[in-house]
């Protein structure tokens, strides 16, 4: 099976197909990590992308159910150097190549992928087409410009539902998660924090989430600008003003797009990188601990610091590489979010203690 | 932030060279030392190692090459009196002195700081109880563990834990009678011996992880606790062999991100729990089969694994290790590669990296080959592509074995049974034994993972090359298979030898269809920013980054793995000579690929390539770079051994003409031209067949001296006394070399001593002579040797410095020459030359002052020596004697002798100085780390060659300083007819006395290397109880000397060499 990918500045790569025999326009975007691609594939946030792996080898250690991050993969493609077909390790089921099949995703092996990812390092994320099927060059070319892509796939990344979740028991916190596409280590890390999860998939009312009468807000990760997210960021900033039952300030804890509407809701801006921070190796400095900690990584967008710094909200981590906002606050309210991926999966856990400060918050 | 009471460090370096313990301590002291100095804190550095790029001048600003006692650092830190100290960048004898130091209280007393790591963390790491307090409060599994004294004991451990087990009896000297056990049998076995052998009756017992997976994580720390990993590593070869002696892969190829995160979480934990401020090592067995893992080790310093991390990741561990212990935060530091993002990141790597050791095997031929928990290899080469399997053959290509690919033509002749046979000796020919089974399909892969362990991701890549060699053999040839073939990391002459093509062919083919390497860059950040530092290695694949520019430039070529006779003062000259071109304009490049070197480091040279030695390697690079030359006679015999494919190609060497190269290394047109121009030489001729030898016998007479042509450290060389030594030497030596004849040469007995010098064509230069102190018969990477002679007539001196002048004059040297001679008392003869650096330059370099390096290098480039700041002829002496002592790794390889000879066997060296040759003798004796006994017992037994008159006057001098002389049978009769007062021992006996009655040996053998003599036991016992023996009376004399400073109780001076 032939596999090319075409870019929208004309450039097209072509290697050997593998996965889906199947055609995908999405944005095309790398990611550094070395481990975790099935994580990363089955994460929502990539709804839309086409994934390269700067590591060169990818299935070394197959694919297993308990790493899913969702329901399937959202990535709509994957450009990798070297495809493995013969993984090796205890839990792994399938290969790499067979999964991308039966999910009905096509996979490019084969193709510089190092020079892939200096074009976009060079150029920014750019338009792509992923195929496995035989197109030319003209119908690539022509597919890629009749293509636009959507922004708002946030809208309809939610994928959990309540099976998807441990039982119910009074004496919990109860945490209202706001799925934009959360991953489901975010779930987990949540509950075993202490808290039944409440799930509001797009469309939520800010009346709804307090129906519940919960003990904190959390904003999850999910695919596409958050700009595009009007309705929730109307919502989100009625919730920022709310109160609990007891009367004390409403807690709300965002990670990467819910961090991103927590900023937007609070009156500040958002913007896009230029090609974003995908991996697990980014350096962030914590000004509230004085320390820095490796992070997991994904995200496009990133909130602008000076908009917030007017809304009563202060920045309060900071990428090491490229200074941009990785942390803020609410001045006055328990309100905090950031704009890594504490709950890992794929990467480190180093920041995972934020879970642990949000439940300490919701306790207060 | 800078700690601002740190206006002065001490930084202790790693001593001689020994297995273990490397060249990469010189990469890390470098670094550490070039760090601090940029912060404007003066830097004091000592090290016993003259071969090392840190005891350069300009490297830190003082320089003391001292022996690492306790006493000469001592006497440092109370003259310098500095703020503080770094020893984690000495490796284990860094730590063993900060330990030393700070027990006596000596730290305390002077105000001194130990920086980066602390007493707690070096103690907490390195006892085993401390280590498992600290493991089990912190909730790390370590595996269980027990001590036994008896039978039930061991039983009722391996009830709850299970087998397998390893049992080691308690305080044994080299660890022998241990052992893993299976099963009861094995264990009754093992536990009883174990009982026996131990000096207190006790065997420790440890549940076994062999078999699983060994992973290392190499750690960084700050004082803020930042903590942060730098590269995670996977042996190919399960827990059981040493990760010294594995095939290392970087980053890990068979962890998902679970069990990735699983460890790197255990290793910050670690860390944090020692509270280390710089590097850290941290060894994990994983089961291959479940999470479960336990932490075999943790080193709290820079290491050899860090120094390859550092290569792997492009990210300089020692570096930023030093700023850290001068107060830095990982935050506040920039990465150094990218230049645009900061140092507190995890490095991203998009290739794949294979470490490869290098075992010395071939010098020790009666060594046990069989990997283990003792490290063997003496060095290691790094290779770098974009998939394993093209990884791993450029790593094998760079070794220098003889070997196609994973083929190598012993494995390939055994018969299956052997093989299988030596799949389970586990011996460093595994690979290729496993490459052998695939490819006669005698074995599957499953089968062979039953047997070895070895993950099924390795064997199914080992399988892949294996299967593309059957390929190349079956298919027609096509670009298509080429392309593939190449972009597997197979070699040109594999592919010829396997298709049967011609060279031609290939070469069409390759320049039709464009196959040809590009150069990737490394830039610890998978190219998501841009870099700064040009770090490349080749593949094939679409987008070239190297861009080369139009500036002069030359390209230096590198010496590969440290090996015996080819150590790091190589790298030494390498980087003298990149600095050099600097500093004469133009840009330079380096290709090498060994790991543990400063000419590796990322900021050595202008552009480093990270490639085999090989000359197709070399010549995609110049066909990269178009240099205006390449220097070749600064890389050992590696680099000099390419001087002949790169002229046949056109491609302009630099310094002395390959045609005279050759012809230095021809004996036999070398001994016509030195007869030309009528300089001695003892005479010899070279034969291709064992029916020649005869002739040459009746001519020359015994003794002779035999050997290979074409060599590296003189090896399988050997001195023969009788037709027996002859015939049987030339049984072993011509199966082992068919291209090239045996030289037979006369031995002449006499002084041995060399000439190092730099010419330009025209002008000579001559640093300084050495002079050794064992005669003739000794290899001069073996012998101790002298700067200046001690005992020559200066009339000898300048006639062997005319001989030089006249040789380099015929040979039209350009560069440098080393010419090593013999003076039998009458006559001056030539023994060797060599027209490329020497073992001896680093030495020279330092203690005379002239940059011999700097000024081959001017020279290679066209300037003249008297235009140079150092003149012509012999430079005048320094004023101080420098005494060059070898250091072996004896207590390392078991089975091998220990007797001086003339094949090179030590891996290191050492420098004593002072102004009295006899003072210098000690510390160079000190530095080695030799026992320097003031009285007791001394064992002697010399061949009958060696009792003579001469001899039984120095056995009078150790008796007359007290030491009671004891004696074998014929020995003890020859010394009592010259009236030595000596006591016979009969043999049987003489081991008992070892360690106890019997002090020193004294022991001049026959034959050397032989298991079989009744000898070879007694010395590799007195070497394990750490007894000098000495096995020619030369070393021996030179010993009392050393006795005589000791006795004499005078404090000795420890000055610097620079600053």
């Amino acid at each position: 099976m032939e596999g090319k990918v075409y870019l929208e500045d004309g450039s097209l790569f072509e290697g050997e197909g593998f996965g889906a025999c199947k055609t995908c326009v999405g944005e095309l975007v790398f990611n550094t990590a070395m481990t975790g691609y099935q994580k990363t594939l089955t994460d929502p946030s990539y709804l839309g992308q086409v994934i390269t792996m700067t590591w060169p080898l990818a299935g070394n250690y197959g694919i297993n159910k308990e790493d899913d991050q969702s329901d399937r993969i959202y990535a709509c493609g994957l450009v990798v150097k070297e495809v493995c077909e013969t993984p090796s390790n205890y839990r792994c089921e399938k290969t790499l190549s067979q999964w991308l099949t039966e999910m009905d995703v096509p996979g490019v092996a084969g193709v510089d992928t190092r020079k892939i990812t200096k074009k976009i390092r060079q150029n920014g994320t750019v338009k792509c087409v992923i195929t496995t099927e035989s197109l030319s060059y003209r119908q690539l070319k022509k597919l890629c410009e009749e293509t636009s892509l959507r922004t708002d796939y946030m809208k309809e990344a939610a994928w959990a539902g309540p099976a998807d979740l441990q039982e119910y028991k009074e004496e919990k916190l109860n945490v209202a998660v706001l799925d934009f596409g959360a991953k489901r280590s975010i779930l987990q890390a949540l509950e075993q924090a202490g808290c039944n999860v409440h799930l509001f998939p797009y469309g939520f009312t800010a009346e709804e989430v307090l129906a519940i009468h919960p003990d904190g807000v959390f904003l999850s990760n999910g695919p596409g600008d958050p700009a595009a997210a009007q309705e929730a960021i109307a919502e989100v900033r009625k919730l920022m003003h709310a109160d609990r039952q007891d009367g004390k300030p409403l807690p709300m804890f965002g990670i990467c797009m819910g961090h991103q509407i927590l900023a937007l809701a609070a009156g500040g801006r958002t913007y896009k990188l230029k090609y974003g921070h995908r991996g697990a190796n980014h350096g962030v400095y914590s000004k509230e601990t004085g320390r820095s900690c490796i992070t997991s990584q994904n995200h496009g967008y990133a909130v602008e610091a000076e908009s917030i710094l007017l809304h009563d909200m202060e920045v309060t981590e900071l990428n090491l590489n490229d200074r941009t906002v990785e942390g803020m606050r609410h001045r006055t309210r328990p309100i905090f979010s950031v704009q890594y991926h504490p709950e890992a999966n794929p990467g480190p856990a180093d920041s995972q203690y934020l879970f642990d400060r949000f439940v300490e918050m919701m306790k207060k | 932030m800078l700690k601002k009471n740190i206006k002065k460090v001490l930084i202790i370096g790693s001593g001689p060279i020994i297995i273990g313990q490397a060249a990469e301590f010189d990469y890390a002291g470098t670094q550490c030392c070039k760090a601090i100095r940029e912060e404007g804190i003066e830097t004091i550095l000592i090290n016993s190692n003259p071969a090392t790029i840190m005891t350069d001048q300009g490297i830190a600003d003082r320089v003391y090459i001292q022996p690492l006692t306790c006493e000469a650092v001592e006497a440092v830190l109370r003259k310098e009196r500095p703020d503080g100290i770094l020893a984690g960048f000495g490796g284990q004898t860094g730590l063993n002195l900060a330990m030393e130091l700070e027990e006596k209280g000596i730290l305390e007393e002077l105000g001194t700081e130990l920086l980066g790591v602390n007493r707690q963390a070096i103690e907490k790491a390195e006892d085993r109880e401390q280590f498992k307090k600290l493991m089990n409060e912190i909730g790390e599994p370590i595996p269980a563990s027990a001590i036994a004294t008896s039978q039930k004991e061991a039983a009722d451990f391996v009830q709850k834990e299970g087998f397998p087990v390893i049992i080691r009896p308690a305080f044994t000297l080299g660890g022998t009678g241990g052992g893993i056990a299976k099963n009861e049998k094995e264990l009754k076995e093992l536990v009883q011996l174990g009982i026996e052998k131990s000096a207190i009756g006790q065997v420790l017992i440890e549940k076994s992880v062999a078999g699983w997976k060994e992973i290392e994580y190499e750690v960084i720390r700050d004082g803020k606790d930042n903590c942060i990993i730098i590269c995670s590593m996977e042996n190919l070869d399960p827990v059981g062999i040493h990760t010294g002696d594995s095939i290392v892969v970087a980053p890990t190829q068979t962890l998902a991100d679970a069990e990735y995160q699983m460890l790197r979480n255990a290793s910050l934990k670690i860390i944090r729990a020692l509270k280390i401020e710089g590097g850290c090592n941290v060894q994990f067995a994983l089961n291959p089969d479940s999470s479960e893992y336990i932490v075999i080790e943790v080193n709290p310093r820079v290491s050899r694994s860090s120094a390859l991390a550092s290569k792997a990741a492009g990210y300089p561990i020692a570096k930023i290790a030093a700023k850290i212990a001068l107060g830095y935060s990982l935050d506040e530091l920039s990465n150094y590669i990218t230049e645009e993002s900061s140092a507190l990141f995890e490095p991203a790597m998009d290739y794949c990296v294979v470490k490869f050791p290098k075992w010395p095997f071939d010098k020790f031929r009666t060594a046990s080959r069989k990997l283990g928990t003792q490290m063997k290899a003496t060095g290691e080469v790094m290779s770098i592509c974009r998939s394993f399997e093209s990884a791993l053959l450029k790593a094998v290509t760079s070794l220098e074995v003889r070997c196609d690919g994973l083929r190598i033509p012993y494995v390939t002749g055994l018969s299956s049974e052997k093989l299988e046979e030596k799949l389970m000796a586990c011996d460093d020919e595994r690979l290729f034994v496993i490459a052998e089974l695939l490819r006669r399909e005698r074995m599957n892969l499953e089968e062979i993972h039953e047997r070895t362990r070895i993950d099924m991701w390795f064997l199914s890549r080992i399988a892949n090359i294996v299967h593309m060699e059957k390929r190349l053999e079956k298919e027609p040839v096509s670009a298509g298979l080429i392309e593939e073939a190449e972009t597997m990391g197979f070699t040109d002459a594999e592919i010829l030898s396997l298709t049967g093509m011609n060279s031609n062919a290939l070469h069409d083919l390759r320049t039709y269809y464009d196959i040809h390497p590009v150069y990737k860059m490394v830039d610890t950040c998978a190219g998501e920013f841009e870099a700064a530092t040009p770090y490349y290695y080749s593949c094939y694949d679409e987008e070239d980054e190297s861009a080369a520019d139009d500036a002069e430039k030359v390209l230096v070529v590198g010496s590969g793995p440290i090996r015996i006779g080819q150590g790091i003062e190589f790298d030494y000259c390498c980087v003298q000579g990149v600095w050099a071109l600097r500093e004469l304009g133009y840009e330079s490049i380096i290709v090498n690929n060994n790991p543990e070197t400063v000419s590796t480091d990322f900021d050595t040279a202008d552009k480093l390539y990270f490639e085999a030695l090989h000359v197709d390697d070399i010549m995609n690079v110049i066909k990269k770079e178009r240099p205006k030359g390449v220097i070749l006679q600064l890389g050992g015999q590696t680099a000099l051994n390419l001087a002949e494919g790169l002229s046949e190609r056109g491609i302009p060497v630099l310094g002395t003409r390959n045609k005279y190269i050759d012809l230095a290394e021809d004996r036999e047109k070398f001994s016509q031209l030195l007869h030309e121009i009528d300089i001695p030489t003892p005479d010899g001729g070279a034969i291709t067949h064992v029916s020649e030898a005869a002739a040459i016998v009746e001519k020359l007479g015994y003794p002779l001296i035999v050997r290979p042509s074409f060599v590296i450290g003189g090896r399988a060389m050997q001195v023969v006394y009788n037709d027996e030594e002859l015939y049987q030497y030339l049984k072993e030596a011509v199966s082992l070399s068919t291209d090239h004849p045996v030289l037979i040469d006369k031995y002449v007995e006499g002084i041995e001593f060399e000439v190092d010098a730099v010419a330009d064509g025209e002008n000579l230069l001559v640093p300084g002579v050495m002079e050794h102190i064992e005669r003739t018969g000794i290899h001069s990477g073996d012998s101790i040797s002298v700067y200046p002679a001690y005992s020559l007539p200066d009339a000898v001196v300048d006639k062997a410095i005319d001989y030089t002048e006249r040789i380099s004059r015929a040979l039209h040297v350009c560069g440098l020459m080393n010419v090593q001679y013999v003076y039998d008392g009458k006559e001056i003869y030539v023994i060797e030359v060599n027209p490329r650096a020497s073992r001896t330059v680093p030495i020279l370099s330092k203690v005379t002052g002239v940059q011999m390096v700097k000024a081959a290098t001017a020279v290679m480039l066209g300037q003249k020596l008297p235009d140079l700041e150092w003149g012509c002829g012999l430079y005048p002496k320094s004023g101080f004697y420098a005494v060059k002592v070898p250091v072996f790794s004896n207590a390392k390889l078991t089975n091998v002798d220990v007797a001086l000879g003339p094949e090179m066997r030590s891996t290191g060296e050492v420098l004593g100085m002072d102004p009295d040759l006899d003072k210098a003798l000690y510390k160079g004796f000190l530095g080695a780390g030799m026992n320097i006994f003031t009285g007791g017992g001394v064992y002697v037994s010399l061949r009958n060659h060696d009792k003579t008159k001469a001899n039984a006057e120095i056995m009078k001098e150790w008796e007359a300083e007290g030491f009671r002389i004891y004696g074998s049978a014929g020995t003890a009769q020859f010394l009592k007819e010259e009236t030595v007062d000596c006591e016979m021992v009969p043999f049987e006996e003489v081991g008992k006395m070892i360690g106890n009655k019997i002090q020193v040996v004294i022991n001049v053998p026959q034959v050397t290397n032989n298991l079989s003599t009744e000898m070879f036991p007694l010395r590799r016992q007195a070497i394990e109880h750490g007894l000098p023996v000495l096995t020619c009376m030369d070393t021996a004399r030179a010993y009392l000397k050393a006795v005589k400073v000791k006795k004499s109780g005078e404090t000795l001076d420890y000055p610097p060499i620079f600053g």
